[in-house]
């Protein structure tokens, strides 16, 4: 892998940038791999690294259907955090949002990763009592919510200029969490894959799987692409929301809804926000990118999809709520949206786990994944390579359904 | 947005309807015969298409009935809507 520095961009200007080596290699399919890995999104990419840094096995293929950062590791608000409620799930995101901290030097790629503090904005009193619980149970494992008033509210974000004493509802507190921060998504997908692929992961573009393939044991055989037939002792799924498209394959049900997540982005301003925006009441949340655009996130549409689109419904509603808080963004003008298909489970919350299948494994149900990248990929990786699952993600496996012993998380943006 | 031909009240706009979750089938009387796995998985394992697929919609602001609606998950066109009856 060539380094990325100073100096390799002041020799790489001699010869006008002519021979930067490429991020990542691309290689013929080979028949049999020791790994599969379906899905080259930030879970899929981030557990072949982690699966060949840490765990000696880079003998993996890494099969993705469209292009690299082309699938909802691109159709996401990049929002990092880890104020979750159960306390299953908040040491999970803890260490995820630590590991995306040293990721960029780490990956020798410079993800833009910009801590910036989010605000929750609270106008009920039922989501301040929710939030205060999860204020008390975030102390416990070292995760920073910090109740603010409501003027410092209105000094952090001058913006903010709805929501006063005579409106339907009024801001009553809130709350920070520094540790809030995003980055650059696609840098997230290409530093991965160019840290993997120099480890010896082989990463295959448009590489559709149609299905799963089972020996007459019942273990897993492999793959079928529309480029033919691969083998391995072990497939991962990393797929978000067409888990069960696959799964059903190998007629392996799973407790997963898909549906559509929608994003909208507005024109380029001038910094006005520096921090993220959450407003778990009206069901609305921002922040501002460093080209100045808006990136305001909202409900899921109604109904099960596979559209990625945007709902008209969905978008008045997340518009409208944001114009309550922000009147003047009235006069913004919106450029681009896009809907992502994510899947759910009936909790919410994150399934990584083997299956009934020896040598399947899933992660999925990531409702918000985009925070649970690193900690994601590594847990995965671990689960994979040895078979045990991770400490971090123990409570997440599909055992948890045989007796019904759910991990509620009301931490996502959705009402399950 | 979705227009809903509720068979009560005629095509009205999604505005007014609950989505309800997707199609299963009442619950079975004999629950002896049932094991719990499989009780399980009736509870919690959906029907989850991609393409057309079964799914309850509640009038909630119209007329009050539950609708079994037929759509199609991948670009959102209603094949039939009817009454949701228990079967």
């Amino acid at each position: 892998m060539q380094k990325y520095s100073l100096y390799s961009l002041v020799r790489n200007s001699f010869t006008r940038h002519r021979n930067w080596s490429p991020a990542w290699i691309n290689h013929d399919l080979k028949k049999s791999y020791d790994v599969i890995i379906i899905g080259g999104g930030g879970h899929g990419l981030a557990t072949a690294y982690y699966l060949a840094k840490g765990y000696g096995v880079t003998n993996i293929a890494v099969l993705e259907r469209g292009w690299l950062g082309g699938g909802n590791v691109a159709r996401n608000t990049v929002t990092i955090r880890s104020n979750y409620l159960r306390q299953e799930s908040i040491p999970f995101f803890i260490k995820s949002v630590e590991m995306y901290e040293g990721l960029s030097n780490e990956l020798n790629f410079n993800l833009m990763h910009s801590r910036r503090s989010m605000i929750d904005i609270i106008q009920t009193y039922p989501k301040l009592r929710e939030i205060t619980r999860k204020m008390y149970t975030m102390d416990i494992f070292g995760s920073t919510y910090k109740p603010i008033s409501v003027s410092e509210i209105r000094r952090r974000i001058p913006t903010l200029t709805g929501g006063g004493k005579d409106s339907r509802l009024p801001i009553i507190a809130g709350m920070v969490h520094p540790e809030g921060a995003v980055n650059r998504h696609d840098a997230v997908a290409w530093g991965y894959a160019r840290a993997a692929s120099s480890l010896g992961v082989e990463i295959h573009q448009n590489t559709k799987v149609n299905s799963l393939l089972k020996n007459d044991d019942g273990t897993i055989r492999g793959v079928s692409t529309v480029k033919g037939e691969i083998w391995a002792d072990r497939v991962a799924v990393a797929v978000s929301g067409h888990t069960t498209q696959l799964t059903d394959t190998v007629g392996l049900r799973l407790p997963l809804r898909s549906f559509n997540l929608s994003a909208f982005v507005s024109e380029p301003v001038k910094p006005m926000i520096d921090v993220v925006v959450n407003c778990p009441d009206l069901g609305v949340y921002l922040s501002q990118t460093a080209k100045g655009e808006l990136v305001i996130g909202g409900a899921p549409d109604p109904g099960q999809s596979f559209r990625r689109g945007t709902n008209q419904l969905v978008f008045e509603r997340t518009v409208g709520a944001m114009l309550e808080l922000f009147p003047s963004f009235k006069k913004l003008k919106l450029l681009r949206q896009w809907g992502g298909t994510v899947d759910i489970a009936p909790d919410a919350s994150p399934i990584i786990s083997e299956t009934e299948i020896p040598g399947l494994y899933i992660t999925a149900g990531w409702w918000g994944g985009y925070k649970a990248i690193p900690a994601g990929g590594l847990t995965f990786a671990n689960l994979i390579a040895t078979n045990t699952p991770h400490q971090l993600t123990k409570s997440f496996t599909l055992d948890r359904f045989k007796t019904l012993d759910y991990i509620l998380e009301p931490g996502t943006t959705t009402r399950v | 947005m979705l227009i809903i031909d509720c068979p009560f009240c005629g095509p009205r706009d999604e505005r007014e309807f609950e989505y309800c979750g997707p199609y299963r089938k009442s619950r079975s009387d004999n629950m002896d015969d049932l094991s719990a796995s499989d009780f399980i998985e009736y509870l919690i394992v959906p029907e989850n298409p991609e393409g057309v697929g079964r799914e309850f919609w509640w009038h909630k602001r119209g007329c009050g009935e539950w609708l079994l609606v037929v759509r199609d998950t991948k670009t959102h066109q209603i094949l039939s809507t009817a009454e949701a009856d228990a079967e």
